[in-house]
């Protein structure tokens, strides 16, 4: 047997594993648990997405937020029925077509996606003609941009209001089965030649042109589909969570998953989904701070905020003191895990 | 409109104005010598505005003691940012300083939660600020006027300091080559500290002054003021402490404007600001009065 078709065979054995502890937690798991479970993989789906530009790429994109937000709420309106819409606007009634339309949630997560990678096209022109701080400032103005917007446009997003009342269209299968896609579609990508060439940017852009690489093609490329994952991801959120305002989609969304890759590792997917996982799992562990607790003798009054407190100083120290995060560049590979298991490798 | 508005209008756009080119003086300088953004710089200003808050009202200090105090402290917390989280990161690589920036940004606003708590706290404003005088017909509150001639004192110090002193001389030497900077026995992290203290002080000085105008003291007072005056700066021309000045005033008027001449689109205020940032970048990139940047490595 090749090692090719060994891996496969193992990632797709990986993959049955997964979705046999999934079925268990769906079966036997708590309300909670499913939650947190949820939320860990819409967590791996944005930071795998947004990995791609920021570390891979090497470009530090601060506008994840808006495309979050563009597809929430496109999947938002589009599994409403006109009934639902009706009641909902009240101030301002929706605007012709949006009013009307009403399709099945895969087809509106696709097209959230979709519409989240016609905007990310829309802005590319002036977002990639800088780079570094310039690039971060320009992309974090779209996500403020986006979310006046969201707050302005009444007769599109209901304003401040927001959208509630959504059908929890959002289970294990939906979220995991994205972030398993979106984890297998950006691989590919990465070890495909576009993701050899987005590397060579991200480590001398004068260098890669001179080896006839075209960057604003390649950045382009990475964008749209980061933002295409994002938008997708934003739909399962909105239908996760059934209540969307613009208040949700804050750069304090950013901020988190700049958090997740760091610690993982900027560059590494397998760094992507262990910091989304840890954060989701340690998010909920960590509220302890912010709750009283009563220790018989002791009595600790929550601390609010506190948590964020922990999330800055982790993601400054892992900064300062450990740029590698947990992964640094490396990938989870069969290879590897076999070896340390003592596979011994036979002949082929 | 009449002319009374249009006025009134240039007034407080001047006076929003001069508190953006303040705190655009901090972006610029730091950008000019480390190429990075300060992303902490605007949470200076509510570190500023609630150590004025607590020396007037745990100390009890008379205004005309407390605000300059604050505005050392301030200045003091820059250095004390520079030495914790950008300093470590000199020779990484600038993607980690940046989020290191944006760390140290929300580790500010996010301690400003944990111990004073999210609800907003009056500022106490001095009664000589408060006084309403009219000036051809049109009520102004002397605080407003104060401010442009606040900033312009301090900018004609500041610029004193940058081109009339030796320190001076030290931080334009280090905004255009490191190398040679070390090389002619200078201090070079001394100098950047003196840069951060500098910035923070005005910052703070704008920050005291906003949360005047505006008593609403909370921990994320700073956030938009300090984006706006980072594209101020910009718009000026990054690097250029005049042009900082010059490109604050250029917002403020242009958003106290637009709001003035077409108050339909109010909402859309806070997105002005980004909307002349992509265009200063699309058509112009250097700003109104800047050079071409040396890309330092």
């Amino acid at each position: 047997m090749s090692k090719e078709r060994r891996n496969l065979l193992l990632n797709i054995m990986g993959i049955l594993v997964l979705f046999v502890i999934l079925y268990l937690f769906n079966e036997y798991g708590t309300d909670y648990q499913i939650r947190i479970l949820n939320n860990m993989a819409v967590f791996i789906t944005l930071a795998v997405s947004y990995n791609l530009v920021n570390g891979i790429c090497g470009i530090l994109h601060l506008g994840p937020n808006a495309f979050i937000t563009i597809g929430a709420y496109t999947s938002a309106l589009l599994t409403m029925s006109a009934a639902e819409k009706q009641m909902t606007y009240i101030i301002v009634p929706l605007v012709w077509p949006l009013n009307v339309l009403h399709t099945p949630f895969v087809v509106s997560l696709l097209l959230g996606g979709l519409m989240a990678a016609v905007f990310a096209f829309a802005i590319s022109f002036p977002v990639f003609r800088v780079r570094g701080d310039y690039l971060a400032i320009v992309t974090l103005g779209f996500g403020e941009v986006i979310r006046v917007l969201a707050n302005a446009l009444q007769g599109v997003t209901n304003g401040p209001l927001g959208l509630k009342g959504l059908v929890p269209y959002t289970n294990l299968w939906w979220s995991w089965g994205v972030a398993v896609l979106t984890i297998i579609a950006i691989t590919k990508l990465i070890n495909s030649s576009y993701g050899r060439a987005m590397k060579s940017i991200r480590e001398d852009e004068i260098a890669a042109r001179a080896m006839g690489i075209d960057p604003f093609k390649h950045l382009l490329m990475a964008f749209l589909i980061s933002a295409f994952f994002c938008g997708v991801a934003g739909g399962l959120l909105a239908h996760l969570i059934t209540t969307i305002s613009p208040t949700l989609f804050t750069f304090f969304l950013t901020f988190n998953l700049l958090i997740i890759i760091v610690v993982g590792g900027l560059g590494s997917t397998t760094g992507a989904v262990i910091g989304a996982a840890l954060f989701a799992w340690g998010g909920e562990a960590l509220r302890i701070v912010e709750r009283p607790t009563d220790l018989g003798f002791l009595k600790i009054p929550g601390i609010p905020g506190m948590r964020m407190v922990i999330f800055s100083i982790i993601l400054m120290l892992v900064i300062i003191f450990a740029r590698r995060g947990i992964m640094g560049r490396s990938e989870f590979s069969w290879d590897w895990l076999l070896s340390k298991l003592g596979w011994k490798e036979k002949g082929f | 409109m009449t002319g009374t508005i249009l006025f009134q209008q240039l007034i407080n756009g001047i006076s929003l104005g001069s508190l953006y080119g303040l705190v655009a003086i901090g972006y610029t300088m730091v950008y000019g010598i480390l190429r990075l953004i300060n992303f902490a710089h605007g949470d200076l200003l509510m570190f500023a505005a609630y150590t004025a808050i607590y020396l007037i009202g745990i100390f009890t200090l008379p205004w005309q003691i407390s605000f300059p105090l604050a505005m050392v402290i301030t200045g003091l917390m820059g250095i004390v940012l520079d030495r914790c989280a950008y300093r470590p990161l000199r020779d990484a690589p600038r993607i980690s300083l940046l989020i290191s920036a944006i760390g140290a940004s929300f580790l500010l606003e996010n301690l400003a939660i944990v111990i004073i708590g999210g609800i907003p706290k009056g500022f106490p404003r001095p009664p000589m600020f408060d006084h309403v005088i009219t000036i051809l017909g049109v009520r102004v509150q002397v605080l407003t006027l104060y401010t442009p001639v606040i900033t312009i004192v301090l900018l004609l110090g500041l610029l004193y300091i940058v081109y009339r002193t030796k320190v001076g001389k030290a931080m334009r030497a280090a905004s255009k080559d490191f190398e040679a900077t070390r090389l002619m026995g200078i201090n070079l992290d001394r100098v950047i500290a003196i840069t951060f203290f500098l910035g923070s002080f005005l910052a703070a000085a704008g920050g005291i002054m906003w949360a005047m105008k505006y008593p609403q003291v909370n921990p994320f007072m700073g956030v938009f003021p300090g984006l706006k005056a980072f594209i101020a700066a910009v718009l000026g021309g990054i690097g250029n402490i005049v042009g900082a000045v010059i490109g604050g005033f250029l917002l403020g008027l242009g958003e106290i404007m637009i709001v003035a001449f077409f108050p339909e689109v109010s909402q859309y205020k806070d997105a002005f600001a980004f909307v002349i940032l992509i265009l200063v970048l699309l058509f112009r990139p250097t700003g109104i009065m800047g050079e071409p940047m040396i890309d330092k490595t």
